[in-house]
């Protein structure tokens, strides 16, 4: 039965080899089965269940929404934002442009100006140099004004003037009073006293005075002028106390302490009233939030609107009184008094009002490009594979 | 240079330091070991070589000084601990907290992690270094921990003990001398292995015969390789396990870290990945964009300050020491890197290592990549390299146990020119002519392997087995070997030294074993050297047939060689067997030859290799079997899913042409219109190398120019399967030809042609691969010029050099012992898990982590870009935009999570359509998502939202007011508003890229704004105690508080992400990549609608 096996193999293709392969008759010994097995990486048994949970985080598929930003998605956002901008920028920029603002700056670099003579003024100049500056208001202000001292070229946000201040000094902690912190150099101490209120930024507070008189037929009325409520409610009455002690005598208070150098008088001295008084004075307050950029303006005094029937100010002749203490001269820097009525929005600021515009113009000019690529190309990339 | 020892214990272990064995890598060890030694020689007294082995790299008291000098060793670590340090010495516009907070995370979890693994090797080394062992101790037995063992201690094992360390085998309670070891715990292998007692001293059995041994051993210097054991079969390995012997003897020669096994703990070498790689690149531009950026404010600033009053004016003076110090514009530079360091985030890698580590679990997670014929999932060895799943080129694939089961089944033998199949051969009446034949043939096949028996009661079993019909089972660590066994059915029992078989008329036959000339794969081919019961000396081979035929002497050669090479042709693996009589004097020579060279101490594996070559020769040639080895399941759809997107698939087998090619040709490799060019020995043979491989690239090279023109001419789908595709086979000694370094220097020549080649073929086969060679492809085509990322796939011991050697690892949990996947970068149980491996995991995980690392680099110009701007502003003064909290936390928890989360679960495409059209893979491939087109998209990008940002709250706050009570903003506010847009900017736009929002996506996305929101209300809440300034307070409320605000907020947001979005639309729309065409079918529908609509 020996056969040579070539072309029955052929036709059969491959037999299947040792299979189950019968016990091999009266040979012992034999049975191959599971013996391949027997090579095999002692996996099975030994490890328990290594198999995975079938959970929907584990296996990757947790229910998902899947958006696509295609054109089509994208062009009703596009339009609906470039209707939504454009009314709110033209409700914003109508609303700037009916804010009154007027501007005076005062500085006196030019010959002409009154305040010319000032310009050159230094610290404790006693008396102080005043001058006069008229104006003409072409409009009347209707509503609330508040009135601004500007500075320009003046770097409050100097790191080295930023961080010249004692926040709990400030906040009345009596330790701090009579040790500021070292973050006050060089004005923490003069003739080994500590000063209240230490620092840079205190001690260049701005100390000029402005009066506003309405001038009718040559008699001037003086307009007054609120000096509260010009500082952050929080600032006034939590981040900035007075040193705590016996009695309310902020003279006894600060004991021991010094006026900053560039002061004329001491931080008890500031205003009359008790509660506008130290370190809670506003225009203290005002000034010591230091301006993000080197032309700023801050809140000086606010005039209140009257009577319902008459505008606060009325279009006319006015006149401002400085008491020009505050040297701008030597770093090139700029003083301006401004007058500003207030909307919703703050004060004038056309940029808003266009930024939104613009954009929501580009949003929808943007929308109809899209419309028109969607349009023409839309089509022909379903058709057409291109292999990059 | 030898050096002497002396033990308590009579013995004396000799170490000879042999250079040339100590690898570079070992130098160190040696050169150390040899100091302790001399010092022991010379004090005669025992203090070291203990057997503590120590895998922990920390104690407890040096862990925080040399983890933290480990950490530091890192150069992102170090460059952020000099920030910092920079920031402590000098006056820096920010607090050190700022990136010291950050630095002392990272360091902190990264230490945590470590101390944790390094806690968990203590307490592994602990059990070890404490479990009981008996050691003889003057005569009587002792108990001792394991760390007490000494070099030259006599140690008895139990059975089912794991030796406490590297032993030489003394006597075994088996009269044989023999015992039976699993490695299990060393390579995986579980099938039992017969180590030899030393002849000597087989015969002491008691405590006391072996305390009055004295003896003299020489051994090597300590060396790792598990696989060169010493060359008597007498060396047991620590971590094997003492199997089917009751006790054995043994002498410690290795202890503690001098163990191959502790040896074999060496990390290998770290593999990077290209992301990796150009995520380095990405880091040193940002790191030049700083210094540049900190340069010109350095300059700016001392422009700016030339005029005094500028510098100092009177409001803001300096002080003293502030006027006097020196170096002014040198510190003035590094307050600038401080205020800038930012661009590099400390965060970063903590975010890359945890999506890569947290990332690695999906992969073992899959259900899909579980096995459950074997109870194996996916194993992840490194996570540093799921992304480079994602970026392959070029697979090299091992042929056995990788494309094929690895499964063997006896099909065929051939015996002088006739053919027998299985079923027959137990009721072949032999012709009597080819009798004798037939009988050694048998007698061959049953002899001369290294099988074993599984039985559990070992001895009484052999005579049960003769006549009941117990199955029993074959183990053995080549496949092969056990479907032959298996075949035959007739070899019973290997028993002392001897193995008996039945022959055909069911008679017992005993067989004396004298000697083994066991496999290896360079030889490719085994014998064994036995004395009969009559008294005659045989030494059966077998072996591949190249390794065969050249030394037969006699024996139907023609016949039997075009049976083999016709089984091969149909992919059977074929073995040739050959016996030559051996006659005593032969005989006695041949044992003195190889005794000798298994003692020898240098180049053992070279003089015994030399040894068989003057042995195995002038045989007689039996004939031939074939074995066949089925295909993997799936095999075939993975090589045709892997060749569509776009990887070239590169078999490299040991086994022979015909054999490699047909199973090519099963798997799809190559199909039938494939044209195939051999560059085999054969051929250059007939023609010299030169010519034959001008003439390939000929051919190859005018085929591809036309190819390229019709596909510009008809822009064709590229994977049309009618074009003409070429596939290479070469054989290895083609390859050494090529690769061989020339006089002339025309090597490079030939190895460029070569690659060029290679290049324009679709398929090659290397056939004939030397374990060697097959790293050496892989480093050939790693190192040509396009340098494509090259993954190696293989299953066995001889796959390793490769699997090192390639970019990714992969390793088949397969037959051939775990070596494979215990080196490998990651373990799947089957060949057709690459394919989801590859092209979903890879692909996910490319994209994840190559957004991951753009947007940090994104939202960290978003972040410092406007602080820089600010410079110009506030007189070059290093002054800080945002508050310190808002810099400290901005990488940690305002913007951090998101974007761990999208690396670890978006998914842009599903799985499904990913794993349906494998063509997407190569929307991802070279790197795609981080060329420098992307990169300098992303930065510009980054830039233009800062510009945005920073001039938008510019405009908004400049010279006006923003409140409806007229109040002012000061600057922190100013910083506050541009904080909040690019907060809800950069989340935004990660929202944006978010393709697959899952609950988890909603709430880390809103839940990071929200968190940031409810942050800065607590953070400028409250007058903080503990800070020496409440800048912040009440700072964030107020902007709330003023309508422009908010309105300047929706603008800026809206304004910073329009051109993402249109980029994003028109890419879509106009350049559509392959992965978003499937998406756009969909969606082409409802947009057509609204265009309708309209």
């Amino acid at each position: 039965m020996a056969v040579n096996y070539s072309a029955k193999e052929e036709a059969d293709g491959h037999p299947s080899g040792g299979v189950g392969v019968p016990g091999g008759g009266a040979v012992g010994g034999g049975g191959g089965g599971g013996g391949g097995g027997g090579g095999g990486g002692g996996g099975g048994g030994a490890v328990k269940t290594r198999k995975p949970d079938n959970t929907a985080f584990k296996q990757q598929r947790l229910p998902a929404w899947q958006p696509i930003l295609t054109a089509g998605t994208v062009l009703p956002a596009f339009f609906i934002i470039g209707l939504i901008f454009i009314p709110i920028g033209i409700g914003i920029f109508v609303t700037s442009n009916n804010i009154r603002e007027y501007e005076i700056d005062y500085t006196g670099t030019e010959p002409s100006s009154p305040c010319n003579k000032c310009l050159n003024v230094s610290w404790d100049s006693t008396p102080p140099c005043t001058c006069t500056i008229n104006f003409t208001l072409e409009h009347s202000f209707e509503s609330n004004v508040f009135m601004y001292y500007g500075l320009s070229n003046f770097y409050q946000n100097h790191r080295r003037y930023v961080k010249s201040r004692d926040d709990s000094q400030l906040n009345g902690d009596n330790s701090s009073l009579l040790n500021p912190s070292k973050e006050c150099e060089p004005y923490r101490t003069n003739e080994d006293k500590p000063i209240a209120p230490c620092g840079a930024i205190a001690n260049s507070m701005f100390n000029d005075t402005l009066e506003l008189y309405r001038i009718d037929n040559d008699t001037r009325t003086p307009i007054t002028l609120i000096k509260k409520g010009i500082a952050w409610w929080t600032d006034k009455n939590v981040k900035f106390r007075n040193p705590t002690g016996d009695g309310n005598n902020l003279t006894a208070l600060f004991q021991g302490t010094t006026k900053p150098v560039n002061w004329p008088k001491p931080v008890y001295m500031l205003d009359s009233e008790p509660d506008n008084n130290g370190f809670i004075n506003e225009d203290f307050i005002v000034w010591m939030r230091t301006a993000a950029l080197p032309t700023f303006r801050k809140l000086y005094r606010l005039i209140e609107r009257k009577d319902n029937l008459q505008p606060t100010l009325q279009a006319g002749k006015y006149s401002l009184d400085i008491a020009y203490n505050y040297p701008v001269h030597s770093f090139d820097g700029r003083k301006r008094m401004i007058l500003s009525t207030i909307s919703w929005m703050g004060g004038k600021n056309p940029f808003l009002g266009i930024a939104y515009i613009t954009v929501g113009s580009i949003c929808f000019f943007l929308g109809v490009v899209l419309l028109i690529i969607h349009h023409k190309y839309g089509n022909r990339n379903t058709s057409a594979d291109i292999p990059n | 240079m030898y050096c002497y020892l002396c033990h308590f214990t009579k013995l004396q272990i000799i170490c000879k330091i042999s250079r040339e064995i100590c690898s570079h890598l070992l130098l160190f060890t040696a050169i150390v070991y040899f100091e302790k030694y001399v010092c022991n020689a010379n004090n005669n007294s025992l203090t070291n070589t203990d057997n503590l082995c120590i895998c922990f790299q920390y104690t407890f008291w040096n862990f925080i000084p040399k983890n933290l000098f480990e950490q530091f060793r890192r150069i992102a670590n170090f460059y952020f601990l000099i920030i910092f340090l920079v920031q402590l010495i000098i006056d820096t516009p920010t607090s050190p907290v700022t990136s010291g907070l950050p630095l002392l995370f990272v360091i902190t979890v990264t230490a945590i992690k470590q101390g944790y693994e390094d806690w968990l090797r203590h307490k592994a080394d602990n059990a070890m270094n404490q479990c009981p062992v008996h050691f003889i101790q003057h005569g009587k037995l002792v108990r001792k921990q394991s760390r007490k063992l000494r070099v030259g201690d006599i140690v008895m094992v139990k059975e089912d003990e794991t030796f406490p360390c590297d032993l030489i085998f003394l006597s075994s309670s088996r009269g044989d001398g023999t015992c039976f070891v699993t490695t299990a715990s060393l390579d995986g292998e579980s099938s039992h292995k017969t180590y030899y007692a030393v002849q000597d001293t087989k015969a002491f059995h008691n405590e006391q015969e072996i305390d009055a041994l004295h003896a003299t051993i020489e051994c090597e210097q300590p060396q790792p390789d598990l696989y060169k054991p010493l060359g008597s079969e007498n060396l047991l390995l620590r971590g094997a396990t003492l199997k089917n012997t009751e006790k054995i003897f043994g002498v410690a020669i290795y202890t503690g870290m001098e163990t191959k096994m502790a040896l074999n703990y060496q990390a290998k070498s770290q593999k990077r990945s290209a992301v990796e790689k150009s995520m380095n690149v990405f880091l040193i531009v940002y790191l030049c964009i700083l210094i540049s950026k900190a340069l010109i404010n350095t300059v700016l600033k001392y422009v700016w300050q030339s005029e005094p009053f500028r510098d100092e004016p009177w409001y803001n003076q300096k002080t003293e020491p502030e006027r006097k110090r020196n170096l002014v514009s040198f510190t003035d530079f590094l307050a600038f890197m401080v205020l800038f360091n930012y661009i590099i985030p400390v965060s970063m890698y903590v975010t890359v290592e945890m999506q890569k580590f947290l990332g690695s679990y999906f992969l073992t997670w899959d259900e899909e990549m579980f096995d459950e014929d074997t109870g194996e999932g996916p194993l992840v060895n490194t996570s540093d390299l799921n992304e480079e799943l994602g970026q392959i080129e070029y697979v090299f694939t091992d042929k056995t146990g990788t494309l094929t089961e690895n499964n063997m089944e006896f099909v065929e033998c051939c015996i002088e020119g006739h053919v027998y199949v299985p079923h027959y051969i137990n009721t072949i009446s032999y012709f009597d002519h080819t009798l004798h034949y037939e009988e050694l043939f048998f007698r061959a096949l049953c002899l001369c392997h290294t099988v074993q028996v599984k039985d559990d009661d070992s001895v009484d079993g052999l005579k049960k087995n003769q006549f009941s019909r117990r199955s029993c089972i074959y183990i053995s660590s080549s496949p092969d070997e056990v479907a032959l066994v298996e075949g035959i059915q007739r070899y019973v029992c290997n028993q002392d030294n001897f193995m008996e078989i039945l022959n055909r008329e069911n008679n017992l036959e005993k067989f004396e074993l004298l000697e083994v000339l066991s496999f290896d794969s360079v030889r490719r081919r085994m014998s064994v050297i036995v004395k009969s019961s009559t008294g005659d000396i045989f030494l059966f081979c077998k072996g591949a047939d190249s390794s065969i035929f050249p030394r037969v002497k006699e024996g139907k050669i023609d016949q039997i060689r075009s049976r083999v090479e016709r089984n091969a042709v149909e992919g059977l693996r074929t073995l040739c067997v050959a016996y030559k009589k051996l006659t005593a004097e032969e005989y006695s020579n041949a044992q003195k030859l190889l005794q000798n060279a298994k003692l020898a101490l240098q180049d053992r594996e070279k003089k015994l290799a030399e040894v068989y070559e003057k042995i195995e020769r002038d045989f007689i040639l039996l004939g031939a079997t074939a074995v066949e080895d089925r295909l993997q399941e799936k095999a075939a759809d993975t090589i045709e899913a892997l060749q569509k997107a776009g990887i070239k698939v590169w078999v490299l087998t040991g086994d022979k042409m015909e054999t490699a090619a047909a199973t090519c040709y099963a798997c799809k490799l190559f199909r039938r219109n494939t044209q195939i060019l051999e560059l085999t020995t054969k051929k250059i043979e007939e023609q010299s190398l030169h010519d034959v491989l001008f003439d390939l690239s000929k051919t190859v090279l005018r085929h591809n120019e036309f190819y390229s023109d019709l596909v510009c001419i008809l822009s064709l789908n590229r994977l049309s399967t009618d074009m003409q595709d070429y596939g290479l086979i070469i054989d290895g000694a083609a390859l050494s030809l090529i690769m061989k370094p020339r006089q002339d220097g025309s090597s490079a020549n030939y190895r460029e042609l070569f690659l060029e080649i290679c290049r324009n073929c679709s398929a090659v086969l290397c056939c004939r691969m030397a374990p060697l060679q097959k790293a050496q492809i892989v480093k050939l085509i790693k190192l040509s010029k396009e340098h494509p990322i090259t993954l190696a796939i293989g299953d066995g011991a001889n796959d390793v050099s490769m699997i090192l050697e390639a970019h990714v690892g992969i390793g088949i949990i397969g037959k051939e012992g775990r070596q494979a996947a215990r080196n490998s970068d990651y373990a799947i149980p089957k060949f057709k898990h690459l394919k989801k491996m590859l092209l979903v995991h890879g692909h996910f995980y490319y994209v994840r982590i190559s957004e991951l690392v753009q947007y940090f680099f994104y939202k960290n110009v978003c972040f410092i870009f406007p602080q820089f701007l600010y410079q110009f502003f506030c007189g070059f003064s290093q002054q800080t935009l945002y508050d310190t909290a808002y810099l400290t936390l901005y990488n940690i928890s305002f913007t951090s999570l998101p974007i761990l989360l999208y690396g670890l679960m978006e998914q842009h495409v599903s799985a499904d359509t990913l794993k349906r059209e494998p063509s997407l893979y190569r929307d991802v491939a070279k790197n795609a998502l981080l060329r420098w087109r992307a990169f300098i998209y992303w930065t510009f990008l980054g830039v233009f939202d800062a510009v945005v940002f920073f001039f938008g709250a510019y405009f908004l706050f400049d010279n006006t007011v923003v409140t409806s009570n007229g109040q002012m903003f000061g600057n922190w506010t100013f910083g506050t508003l541009v904080f909040t847009v690019l907060v809800f900017t950069v989340t935004l736009k990660l929202a944006l890229d978010t393709h697959y929002w899952t609950w988890i996506n909603h709430f880390m996305i809103w839940g990071s704004l929200v968190f940031y929101i409810i942050f800065s209300l607590l953070w400028g809440g409250i007058i903080w105690p503990f800070l020496n300034y409440q800048r912040m307070y009440y700072v964030f409320m107020q902007m709330l508080s003023s309508g422009p605000a908010w309105l300047g907020i929706i603008l800026l947001i809206t304004v910073s992400l329009l051109p993402d979005v249109l980029k994003k639309v028109l890419c879509r729309q106009l350049w559509p990549t392959i992965s978003m065409r499937p998406d756009r079918r969909h969606l082409h529908q409802p947009g057509q609608q609204l265009f309708l609509l309209l």
